[in-house]
């Protein structure tokens, strides 16, 4: 099992995600520059939070066009896991795979901080390793997390499942009260109707080691893990 | 011999006539723009240089003193620790976000220029008063432009400082930080060595932006400088981090004989500098290098302060493989000359010379100047308070709760939420304590960061007050467990022409240098800003230290915040009546009064030895200095940032808004638990620091007795709510 490590011009998480995977997860990692277009041998793609193309236009707009994404398009395509975390769920939604729009914040300022999020939905490759309505804790660090949706796409997300985390109180309440960027729904992360693609603003390889004040994102970069290695013993058994 | 033509670049005649002994002749004019720009103080340390020969700048650890594009200390294991802090005040005061932003993009290229990858970002800033709609809109904007560009460069921003005081109000202080990691052998230094060596500018391309940059932060600010924006710089973080990226993956062959960003003074600086500290020439030529605007004189292309550039000497055959890379990166990457053996620094247009003098003339020989210092007279009027004239207080929670609000004292949160402090996974202990504390790859230990500034106390005296922030930033460190190794200086200063303000700078320097030769921290290496004032406004003269520390075991590092009911809390160092240049004094009375406190600087060099000590040894649950708002304000804030309540019994005899409220040093507060009490009482008395056990950690209200009688008890939350409330409450959340 071997996860990719997308880098984009003005990614800046790529390392965070390459270190959580590999170090702290003891997964074989390995980046993937924007130009190349070959994922053949790749179980996951990890779409790192950062700056791609300085964000010029809005988040994602120009990194959307680059040839690694034609890749990650087909791969997701054809059932392939995919996560993109910050910059990388902005560019997930420029390029189709999610649906919904990253907006600037609410108070129109970047955000640093830690925040509560809830499992909505622990069915996905992403949740496995959590229970429903679990409460994780995580760091945001983003200017651009104002996720918005149209009423009727939001209504048949919420009917299939779709969004996977939403931000709530330390008890598990989800309001406007705890909803640092005033996305819609206080929606803090959604998966794709076929369950291979999740995006989210809140970064789970920054909470993957103790040392570093938690590792509540294990709960998702180790879900991801799971379900591949099944996966794989699946294809062996076969 | 002519005035106008001097005068016309900024020089004095006295120095004109110098340009023309090393020459031999007249300057040509383009070659009078380069000595302009060169021998301004802000290139040239004309000024600041004899005096700053004072700085203790060796050591054990030290790999880089003053000299380079940043210092380098040992931090073990083969890695060092590579730092600089650099003022960008005038740029900000014109032009507060792109100031601030091209301040960061200006402090991280130097160090990365050393070959280093920049971990860590501080900022120690100065505003006028926040009532003032002008001075929000600085802050917001300066705060705004140093997150934009250190969030898009993906470097954490760990810790810093905010203060406030009227005498900014004309001229904020926009102090940046760069801290970087590098294997010793990974050293690259700003040197060109090798005749016939490639000179190539890589990076991003050159405009007419921030032009005379240099010496528009040479003279005061008044109003025209409203219209001269176009000195200050535009900056890119995309296209800075591209040329990191591209600049480390360069580092990794072996093309490279020395590189050199390009700040002040652009391209002239960044040449001669390198070709004066290899002892060689530069030969360019300016229509070799890759423009944004058409129509450039040969001076514009050399003085152009236009960001994310680099000039690098490379190794003769290797041009292609730095193109390559730089390719890769989207980035330019032009041959614009060679090295020569002449000593020359020869500027060609066409390949025609319009310019041939001395690197080393431009670069090192301006000639110093020695300006009068003089004590000024209103300085005992400063010190003169009159302590009987304080308010007699009765609600001393309402004073309390003032203070937590001054915005000088209260949480920094909403400025520092806007900063992404945690990319890189590294940090350990973030914005918010004493010190920041960062993991180093690769190893088992960590690094401690802190920067200080002390304007109100080095109003009062200079001397002291300088050496206190020396004081101040060693304690911060060892309140989170770090032995300190090494300080970087920014120092803040009005117009040193001015008798007063000249000798308050040599003052602040002998000051200093006092504290650092007591606490055996080195400085390697540091920035000098004069000319902060507008019309006869001096700002309060602000020396600012950045300084790093290393710790074994990050898992140990200590924070500010009280942590398990039962906690025994202790004072380490003394109570005293010493009120001067304190936040209290200056919110009852408006103004900055008073003697500054005594700073004893052996009793500070115990004081940080236990702590440090007790901290390492696991003794130590928590650890906060006494600093601005005095020992009142450090205990609620070990209330607040804890989440928990205490009670405290305060010992009387000393008047109670000294106790409470004085900022004298040396003194830092700890909580351990009640079977490690003794431990630290025996280690305190065998180092023969005064140690006094002033409660118990516990409950959820804030409890202060003095002399057995109970002045404040008020809910922690509700403390939490003036502290944490007062910046959004003025700046809106």
């Amino acid at each position: 099992m071997k996860f990719a490590v997308a880098v984009f011009p003005g990614s800046n998480c790529d390392i965070d995600a390459y270190r959580a995977m590999g170090a702290v997860l003891g997964q074989k990692v390995e980046y993937v520059w924007h130009r190349a277009t070959d994922l053949s041998g790749f179980d996951g793609v990890i779409l790192p939070g950062g700056f791609s193309y300085g964000d010029y236009l809005r988040p994602g707009a120009i990194a959307h066009f680059s040839p690694l994404m034609t890749s990650v398009v087909r791969f997701a395509r054809g059932g392939g896991i995919v996560i993109g975390v910050c910059n990388g769920f902005q560019l997930l939604t420029e390029a189709g795979l999610l649906p919904g729009a990253l907006l600037r914040n609410r108070g129109l300022t970047f955000i640093c901080d830690t925040v509560h999020v809830r499992v909505e939905n622990a069915g996905t490759p992403f949740t496995s390793r959590c229970a429903a309505g679990q409460v994780l804790r995580l760091p945001i660090a983003h200017g651009d997390g104002n996720y918005s949706v149209d009423a009727t796409t939001l209504a048949a997300m919420e009917q299939k499942n779709q969004v996977l985390l939403r931000y709530c109180s330390a008890e598990g309440t989800a309001d406007d009260a705890h909803n640092p960027n005033g996305s819609c729904a206080n929606i803090a992360g959604v998966v794709n109707e076929q369950g291979n693609v999740a995006g989210m603003m809140p970064h789970p390889e920054r909470a993957a080691e103790s040392l570093l004040g938690g590792t509540d994102g294990l709960f998702i970069l180790g879900s991801v893990v799971d379900v591949l290695t099944r996966r794989d013993h699946e294809s062996c058994a076969c | 011999m002519n005035p106008v033509r001097a005068e016309r670049v900024g020089l004095t005649a006295t120095e004109y006539r110098r340009v023309c002994e090393l020459l031999g002749r007249e300057p040509g004019d383009v070659e009078l723009d380069l000595f302009g720009v060169m021998w301004s103080e802000h290139c040239s340390y004309k000024t600041s240089r004899p005096l700053l020969r004072l700085f203790p700048t060796s050591g054990p650890g030290v790999l880089q003193g003053p000299g380079e594009n940043a210092g380098i200390v040992d931090i073990g294991d083969d890695l060092a620790v590579v730092m600089k802090v650099e003022s960008h005040n005038h740029p900000s005061a014109v032009e507060p976000y792109q100031g601030a932003a091209t301040g960061s993009g200006g402090i991280i290229r130097d160090i990365f220029t050393m070959g280093a990858r920049p971990v860590a970002m501080l900022d120690s800033l100065r505003f006028g008063d926040l009532e003032d709609v002008h001075q929000r809109a600085l802050f917001r904007e300066v705060v705004k432009g140093i997150g934009d560009y250190d969030n898009c460069m993906g470097i954490p921003t760990v810790a810093g400082e905010v203060g406030f005081d009227p005498s900014y109000a004309g001229n904020c202080l926009v102090n940046a930080m760069c801290v970087g990691i590098i294997r010793h052998e990974d050293i690259k230094r700003g040197a060109a060595a090798g005749v016939g060596n490639a000179v190539m500018l890589v990076g991003s391309t050159t405009g007419r932006d921030g032009m005379g940059g240099a010496s528009f932060a040479s003279v005061d600010l008044t109003a025209a400088s409203q219209e001269r924006k176009s000195a200050v710089q535009v900056g890119d973080p995309f296209m800075e981090k591209l040329l990191l990226e591209a600049c480390l993956e360069l580092f990794r062959t072996d093309a490279v004989v020395g590189i050199q960003d390009l700040g002040a003074a652009g391209l002239t600086s960044a040449s001669c500098e390198t070709a004066a500290r290899g002892g060689v020439g530069i030969d360019l030529d300016v229509e070799l290098v890759p423009r944004r605007e058409d129509g450039m004189s040969a001076v514009e292309v050399m003085i152009s302060e236009s960001q994310e550039r680099m000039l690098v000497i490379v190794r003769q055959g290797h041009e292609d493989e730095v193109r390559r890379i730089f390719d890769k990166w989207g980035l330019n990457a032009a041959v614009i000359g060679h090295v020569t053996e002449d000593g020359m620094l020869t500027v060609r247009q066409d390949g025609e010379v319009v310019a041939q003098v001395p690197a080393k003339a431009l670069a090192e020989q301006a000639p110093l100047r020695h300006p009068q210092a003089e004590r000024p007279t209103w300085q005992d009027d400063v010190m003169r308070l009159d302590e009987t004239e304080l308010p007699a207080v009765s609600d001393w929670k309402v004073v309390l709760k003032d203070v937590l609000r001054m915005p000088t004292v209260a949480s920094k949160e909403w400025v520092y939420r806007q900063y992404d402090s945690v990319v890189r996974t590294s940090t350990v202990v973030g914005p918010g304590s004493d010190a920041a504390v960062l993991r180093v790859d690769g190893t088992t230990c960590g690094i401690a960061l802190t920067i200080d500034g002390a304007g109100p106390m080095s109003l009062l005296d200079p001397a002291t007050g300088a050496a206190m922030a020396v004081a101040e930033a060693a304690r911060n460190l060892v309140c989170s467990g770090a032995r300190p190794l090494a300080l970087t200086d920014c120092l803040n200063f009005g117009n040193p022409e001015r008798p007063d303000v000249f000798w308050q700078f040599s003052q602040a320097v002998a000051g200093m240098s006092k504290a650092c030769r007591a606490l055996g921290i080195p400085v390697i290496g540091g920035n000098v800003s004069f000319y902060n004032e507008t019309g006869t406004l001096a700002i309060l003269p602000t020396p600012v230290v950045g300084m790093v520390g290393v710790m074994d075991d990050p898992g140990r590092a200590c924070r500010q915040g009280f942590v398990a009911p039962g906690d025994s809390i202790v004072l380490l160092g003394e109570c005293t009546d010493e009120l001067g240049g304190s936040v209290y004094v200056h919110m009852v009375t408006g103004r900055t009064a008073g003697h500054v406190p005594v700073l004893d600087l052996e009793r500070e060099c115990l004081v940080q030895t236990v702590c440090q000590g007790a901290v390492s040894r696991g003794i130590i649950r928590s650890a906060h200095d006494v600093s601005e708002g005095g020992l009142a304000v450090t205990l609620a804030e070990s209330c607040i940032t804890g989440d928990i309540g205490a009670h405290i019994s305060l010992p009387g005899g000393v008047r109670p808004d000294a106790l409470l409220f004085g900022e004298a040093p040396s003194r830092i507060v700890v909580s351990v638990a009640p079977e490690d009490l003794c431990a630290l009482l025996e280690m305190a008395r065998n180092a023969g620091v005064p140690a006094t056990l002033l409660g118990c950690v516990g409950g959820s209200d804030v409890i202060l007795e003095v002399g057995g009688r109970s002045i404040v008890q008020a809910p922690v939350t509700e403390l939490a709510d003036a502290w944490r409330g007062a910046l959004p409450g003025v700046m809106g959340r």
